[in-house]
């Protein structure tokens, strides 16, 4: 990791995206809802998160925050800087300049989020257009390249192809191609595997480790497939209910998580490898709960076997745990009363990626 | 590409072939005898027996089907009873006015309908929805010959600034000839402008929910391109789907608002036709209104396939 010399020395590791108490509520016909609560997150250049929970957890609520791609019932509160610019509150010209050039998207549907009728090169080339104002010819110049970035076969006759001339698999791999049009410096991939074969996920996956070793892109990559955490990430960051539970280097996650979801999770998927395409985390019993306001209690206390009344009485902070072996640095728990477990586990022998 | 275009076309001449049978055993098939018609004042045996011969109507059905056909392909419709002139230079007069008319309305129709749907979808429960949607009701509930009158009565006879009725070629006095047409065509625009409208506006909702749309709002584009390039072009499939149904309408309404500002238009020479049984009028008059919603299929078919490269490519397959 380079040493930064910009502007913040108290920062260890240059900071990329800085995410502090981000919360976000929505306005519905029933109430208020909370979707994230109090969010801190943070990517280092060339640093691949992994964002992990069930589904309706906030993860891509979070996400789509950073962009200021929520819709107009959305309030969203508290900070996200991305090299100093913060995003949070930000009007839509200064966001229009940061989507797609700072800040790129994957989805993860590559069929609807790609537009049918345009071609595939036409929609790449777009990105190009607005922000480094090329030509069409340029852009399209442009593009060809990035097909063959991204490991697209003859990319000069498939970059005027439309959407549904190609595999879910290609798709995907021109969505990325579009989002790396720019170099941006954070690509945010939104369950960019989940549709897609065990056997495709991993090039996909290949695909993005390349980028972030040759452009040196930092990847929040949201999923709540294990799997795909064990295979990618550097560092993982739990969520439960729209709050932050767990923060931690991933093989330091697999091997002592500390927050009793965590270790719930890791419990219900007992060999998250490369291929452990089907860790849905849906084995703990009960459901996330939708809040309308968050409590002062640890949300996951419905479904945990050790919650007592401490955990329903007041939220417990996130922070460095004890307990069985020494926690690694930056490894932080909100739990009250947190697993002592260390696995020796398949998921820790294998190198992190990296 | 091509595949589908010959593969259209040739459907469309197989329709044509079939509606010039159905056309001329239709007409054969009417109430009355047509030589009664034919002849006018005299009706003796004689007299009808020539009017027979000289229609050909005393030769069998195959014979005169044949005639009818190779005569047509030679641009020969038989000639009118009523006037005494060709058929082929009425149309050639009649035919330019309704054509001028209809695309008029066709273009303002598509202009202001797609334009307030849009406008509708994107101002979503804010007061420009409520007035478009107001508009669009107003258009579709009150017929033409109604908005017709009113507009001669209001804007040609009151205040003077449109002809209340008569024509002008195009060619003779290009400006002139707006000021006669302007009006006629934004009357019989309305109903098809609502209409328009309102399907822009819910495929526009639809199109701008999709992920596509979010897609291209997280590359940063401006939301110009967002709502043009990318909601509206995929809404576009639908609302020609919708224009194409529409335009048999629009033939039947020119026909009335022709009759509404006197425009010596196709619509006049029909009714004419009809009610001076002027049979050799009425037939080439059916013929060319079945040629004309041939032609307007196959051109919206064309532009489905401009516009949704999923048809484009499926042809060729
Ligand atoms: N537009 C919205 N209006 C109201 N509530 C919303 C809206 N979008 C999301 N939510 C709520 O926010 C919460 C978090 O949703 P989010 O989409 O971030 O979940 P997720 O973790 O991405 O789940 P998944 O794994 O299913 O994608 C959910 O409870 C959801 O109901
Ligand atoms: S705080 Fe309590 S309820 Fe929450 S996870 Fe820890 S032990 Fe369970
Ligand atoms: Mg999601």
């Amino acid at each position: 990791m380079s040493t930064s010399t910009a502007a913040r020395p108290e920062e260890p590791a240059e900071q990329v995206l800085d995410v502090r108490d981000l919360s976000v509520t929505f306005r519905t016909e029933s109430g208020t809802v909370s979707a994230v609560d109090h969010v801190d997150l943070s990517l280092a250049r060339g640093e691949i998160v992994g964002v992990v929970g069930e589904s309706g957890c906030g993860k891509s609520v979070t996400a789509m925050s950073l962009g200021g791609l929520l819709p107009g019932s959305a309030r969203v509160t508290g900070s996200a800087r991305l090299h100093g610019t913060e995003l949070v509150g930000a009007s839509e010209p200064v966001l229009r300049k940061v989507r797609g050039r700072e800040l790129a998207y994957i989805f993860q549907e590559p069929m609807s989020s790609l537009n049918p009728v345009l071609s595939v090169g036409r929609q790449i080339a777009e990105v190009l257009q607005v922000h480094e104002g090329l030509s069409r010819k340029q852009a399209r110049a442009r593009a060809v390249e990035l097909l063959a970035l991204v490991g697209i076969p003859s990319p000069a006759t498939r970059v005027d192809t439309y959407p549904h001339q190609l595999s879910g698999g290609m798709r995907q791999r021109v969505m990325i191609a579009m989002a790396v049009a720019c170099g941006p410096q954070v690509l945010v991939a939104d369950e960019p595997t989940t549709a897609l074969d065990v056997t495709v996920q991993a090039g996909i996956l290949e695909v993005l480790r390349d980028l972030r070793d040759r452009l040196g892109t930092s990847i929040l990559i949201i999923t709540h497939d294990l799997g795909v955490i064990a295979d990618i990430a550097d560092r993982v960051v739990v969520m439960y209910a729209g709050r932050v539970v767990e923060r931690a280097p991933v093989h330091e996650l697999f091997a002592r998580p500390r927050h009793q979801y965590t270790a719930g999770l890791l419990a219900a998927s007992p060999t998250p490898g490369r291929h452990a395409g089907t860790d849905r985390l849906q084995e703990i019993p009960g459901l996330v709960p939708v809040l309308s306001t968050q409590p002062d209690a640890c949300t996951f206390a419905d479904r945990c076997h050790a919650a007592d009344d401490l955990c329903r009485g007041s939220a417990p902070p996130l922070e460095p745990q004890g307990g069985g072996g020494t926690s690694a640095a930056g490894h932080v728990a909100a739990c009250w009363h947190p697993s002592t477990e260390t696995r020796t586990l398949a998921a820790t022998n294998q190198e992190p990626a990296r | 590409m091509a595949r589908y275009l010959i593969t259209r076309a040739g459907q469309s001449l197989l329709t044509l072939v079939l509606a010039t049978v159905v056309v001329f055993l239709g007409m054969r098939a009417l109430p009355g005898d047509p030589a009664l018609a034919l002849a006018g004042e005299d009706r003796s045996p004689a007299g009808l027996a020539a009017v027979r011969h000289e229609y050909g109507l005393d030769q069998s059905l195959p014979a005169q089907f044949l005639h009818f056909v190779t005569h047509a392909l030679h641009g020969d419709l038989g000639t009118s009873v009523r006037t005494g002139l060709p058929v082929s230079s009425m149309l050639g007069a009649a035919l330019p006015v309704t054509v001028e008319l209809s695309v008029l309305a066709i273009v303002l129709a598509t202009l202001v309908g797609v334009g307030a749907g849009v406008l509708a979808a994107v101002r979503r429960g804010r007061p420009a929805e409520w007035f478009a949607n107001g508009l669009a009701l107003v258009g579709l509930s009150v017929p033409h010959f109604w908005l017709g009158l009113l507009a001669i009565l209001y804007l040609s006879v009151a205040t003077g600034l449109f002809p209340a009725s008569g024509f002008v070629s195009l060619f003779d006095d290009p400006l002139g000839n707006l000021h006669h047409i302007i009006l006629p065509a934004v009357i019989l625009g309305t109903g098809l402008a609502a209409v328009i409208m309102r399907q822009t506006r819910s495929s526009m909702l639809d199109s701008l929910s999709a992920d596509y749309v979010r897609t291209a709002k997280a590359k940063g584009l401006r939301p110009g391109a967002v709502i043009g390039r990318h909601a509206l072009r995929n809404s576009l499939i639908v609302v020609v789907t919708i224009v194409g149904l529409q335009l048999g309408g629009l033939i039947s309404g020119a026909v009335v608002t022709e009759q509404i500002f006197g425009l010596p238009g196709f619509g006049k020479m029909t009714i004419d036709a009809v009610f001076q049984r002027d049979y050799p009028v009425i037939q080439a008059v059916v013929l060319i209104t079945a040629t004309a919603y041939i032609v307007i299929n196959f051109l919206v078919d064309l532009l489905y396939s401009v516009i949704d490269p999923r048809i484009r490519v499926a042809g060729e397959a």
